[in-house]
């Protein structure tokens, strides 16, 4: 009954003492969905998504990865699993190709050595693949890192406050970028609080505070836009009364 | 299988950055050569006090120098967060640490053996007809040391002075492999050899290496989980 | 069992009154030694405690790797204190007790090196309690370094006893244990019950003072967000 499901996670729960970092959450995300989640910072976006990648050990819960539970077999979680984040995940040691054909021989690629090309070229960086990453600029290593979450044709792309720390083009592109991942058809969840950048295709909405999903919204994204600045202004739920 | 060819990329990555940079043995080495340029001042010694304490001193010139050089192995992976990078690709974590272990000990064991070379150059001090039995010792204990301090450094990394973090949580828990590996030396080097000494710590080394590997595989991936 | 929780503090304070008196009372003046040897009883019921609380800091430290309640770290870190207090107490009392007997304050003997390892373990390990940030990893990696610290005061004694037995022994002669006047036995029984006791209470104290920084530091941050939210 939960084969058709990209990701189910089930009444999951992260705590260390008296401190909840996820409260009983339960999200259900279906193949070739975009969904965004959204709340302020320590809200538990970045632990959601931490762990559905199986990083984060929850307390209490399950959680499914095309019925593959991530408890029992993690790596074949992440197999279908590839994470953007903010840091890169790149060896400034080595070159862009070594940095690649590394992920590559992690996830044992057929024919790593052609899709490694294949994947340097689309991030436009042929002339540099030899150069050592350290060299590069900003951008660059963005585009590498972008091409280096993706190399393995991830079902499932993840990301985590991808657009912190961007220049405009490397922006630009990753928007570029989830715009065609949404429409191959891939399973998409985004943290992010930027409701500027990379929004177009999201298809669900999901409010986080305080470790607990609050509400969810579907539609567009200039009405969520409206509906999500009233929620930050706003008190959180449970502390309307106390306002003048 | 899949298990080692992934451990065989991330310790091939280590080595490779290793060679790059040569970081970790320059730094060893000089190290080295500096106790020994300290021991030689410290003590003016002659030939016997060499012998006596020689096995000694290149120990605790192995081990400081090997502690210098592991703690890089995961403070290097801090920098762009590498190491959850890492943990994200589909290996088991225990191919991470394996991969990380047989990197730390293939250096720790080259920096050893130029470092034997040139202490009994700069010493006279003759290694050569008992070579074989010392490059025995030498990576039975050289394991055992690495494996904990490979666990012991990932556990390091995550504090506030992993550099002195390493050391203070090292030494004493892998005595055990400190006195078997300087008396099995000491009995090698002696004069004449005295074989059945040397055999029952190597014996004694032998089964900490059983514990020391067994005990960080179960427990790494408590040390890595966010 | 409820009762003797509650009165812990009280019940380890008679024990100690009694142990007191069968140590100075009772318990006869050794004829060679004097009485300084009266240092044994404290010294030899500081050891075990000290070795106690190790394996129950292990224990505490592999329940909390099974299911992760804030609880079992509490209840290792306080073991881990209190334990480290105790052998420090042995530490102390044994040079003490050495030098007019021995005249010697120290010696590397397979007893006392074990004792001196297991104390640098225990400052490693509350070391590293202070030098990570994030308290669920401080708990995480503690735990990790207490299993190989329980696991090596065992393989230490063992390789000492090695050592040792390759050489021949050095000042001291067969040991306190030959021959034991049963006055003393039982004095030394009394005050290892006793210091047991003490450890037990003193834990329940150090557990209880943990959480209460626990709920002070919730409260806070509640605080804190009311406040901001008033704003």
């Amino acid at each position: 009954m939960t084969a058709d499901a990209a990701v189910v996670v089930e009444n999951a729960e992260k705590w260390f003492g008296l401190n909840p970092a996820l409260a009983n959450v339960s999200l259900r995300v279906h193949p070739g969905e975009f969904v965004a989640l959204l709340g302020r910072n320590g809200a538990g976006k970045s632990t959601l998504l931490r762990v559905v990648a199986r990083l984060v050990k929850p307390n209490r819960g399950r959680v499914r990865i095309w019925g593959v539970d991530v408890a029992r077999d993690p790596e074949r979680g992440r197999e279908r699993i590839g994470l953007v984040a903010h840091q890169t995940y790149l060896y400034p040691g080595l070159t862009a190709r070594e940095n690649l054909r590394l992920h590559a021989r992690l996830h044992r690629l057929e024919g790593a050595g052609e899709r490694v090309a294949a994947a340097l070229t689309e991030a436009g960086l042929n002339l540099s693949a030899d150069r050592p990453v350290r060299g590069f600029s900003r951008g660059m290593q963005q585009r590498l890192a972008i091409a280096r979450a993706t190399l393995h044709g991830p079902e499932l792309v993840l990301l985590d406050e991808p657009f912190t720390g961007l220049d405009l083009e490397a922006a630009e592109l990753l928007s570029e970028r989830l715009r065609q991942w949404a429409a191959a058809g891939r399973t998409i969840v985004m943290a992010t609080h930027n409701l500027e950048q990379g929004l177009e295709g999201v298809t669900r909405w999901v409010l986080l505070d305080r470790g607990r999903i609050v509400t969810e919204w579907t539609g567009d994204s200039t009405a969520v836009r409206s509906r999500y600045r009233q929620f930050l202004k706003g008190a959180p739920p449970g502390a309307q009364g106390r306002r003048t | 299988m899949k298990f080692w060819s992934q451990t065989a990329a991330i310790l091939m990555k280590d080595l490779l950055t290793e060679y790059r940079t040569k970081d970790v043995l320059t730094s060893m080495l000089l190290f080295g050569l500096l106790v020994i340029l300290m021991f030689n001042f410290a003590f003016e010694p002659d030939s016997e006090e060499i012998r006596k304490f020689g096995p000694g001193l290149l120990w605790m010139t192995f081990i400081f120098a090997g502690l210098l050089g592991m703690n890089r192995s995961f403070a290097a992976e801090t920098e762009n967060d590498t190491l959850e990078g890492l943990m994200l690709s589909p290996v088991k974590w225990s191919s991470i640490y394996l991969g990380k272990m047989l990197a730390n000990l293939l250096f720790l064991l080259l920096a050893q053996a130029i470092i034997l070379c040139l202490f009994s150059i700069l010493f006279n001090y003759g290694i050569w007809p008992r070579i074989g039995w010392m490059a025995a010792i030498t990576f039975l204990g050289t394991l055992g040391f690495a494996s904990v301090g490979t666990l012991l450094a990932a556990v390091a990394a995550n504090t506030r002075m992993s550099e002195v973090m390493l050391p203070v949580l090292m030494v004493p828990l892998v005595l055990p492999v400190i006195l078997s590996v300087v008396l099995a030396t000491a009995a090698n080097f002696a004069q004449p050899p005295e074989e059945p000494v040397m055999f029952f710590w190597m014996q004694r080394l032998a089964a900490y290496d059983i514990i020391f590997v067994i005990l960080p595989l179960m427990t790494f991936d408590y040390v890595l989980e966010k | 069992m409820k009762g003797l929780q509650k009165h812990l503090g009280l019940v380890a304070l008679l024990a100690m009154m009694a142990a007191l008196y069968a140590i100075f009372v009772l318990a006869p003046v050794e004829l060679t030694m004097g009485v300084v040897q009266k240092i044994f009883y404290f010294h030899v019921s500081s050891a075990w405690v000290g070795f106690l609380a190790i394996y129950l800091v292990c224990f505490c430290s592999l329940r909390f790797l099974r299911n992760r309640d804030r609880q079992w770290d509490i209840r290792a870190a306080a073991a881990a204190e209190v334990g480290a207090v105790f052998l420090t107490l042995n530490l102390v009392s044994g040079p003490i007790w050495a030098k007019p007997v021995w005249g010697i304050w120290w010696t590397w003997d397979a007893r006392l090196t074990t004792t001196f390892v297991l104390w640098l373990i225990y400052m490693g390990y509350l070391m590293l309690r202070r030098l990570v940030d994030s308290p669920e990893q401080r708990a995480r990696l503690s735990a990790v370094v207490s299993i190989f610290g329980a696991v090596n005061a065992l393989v230490v004694y063992m390789a000492n006893r090695w050592w040792r037995t390759q050489h021949p022994q050095p000042v001291i002669a067969g040991g306190e244990d030959s021959g034991l006047h049963p006055d003393m036995l039982l004095a030394l029984l009394v005050t290892v019950l006793a210091f047991t006791l003490l450890f037990f209470c003193l834990w329940k104290m150090g557990c209880d003072l943990e959480r209460t920084r626990d709920s002070v530091e919730s409260l806070r941050r509640t605080a804190q967000r009311h406040l901001r939210e008033v704003r």
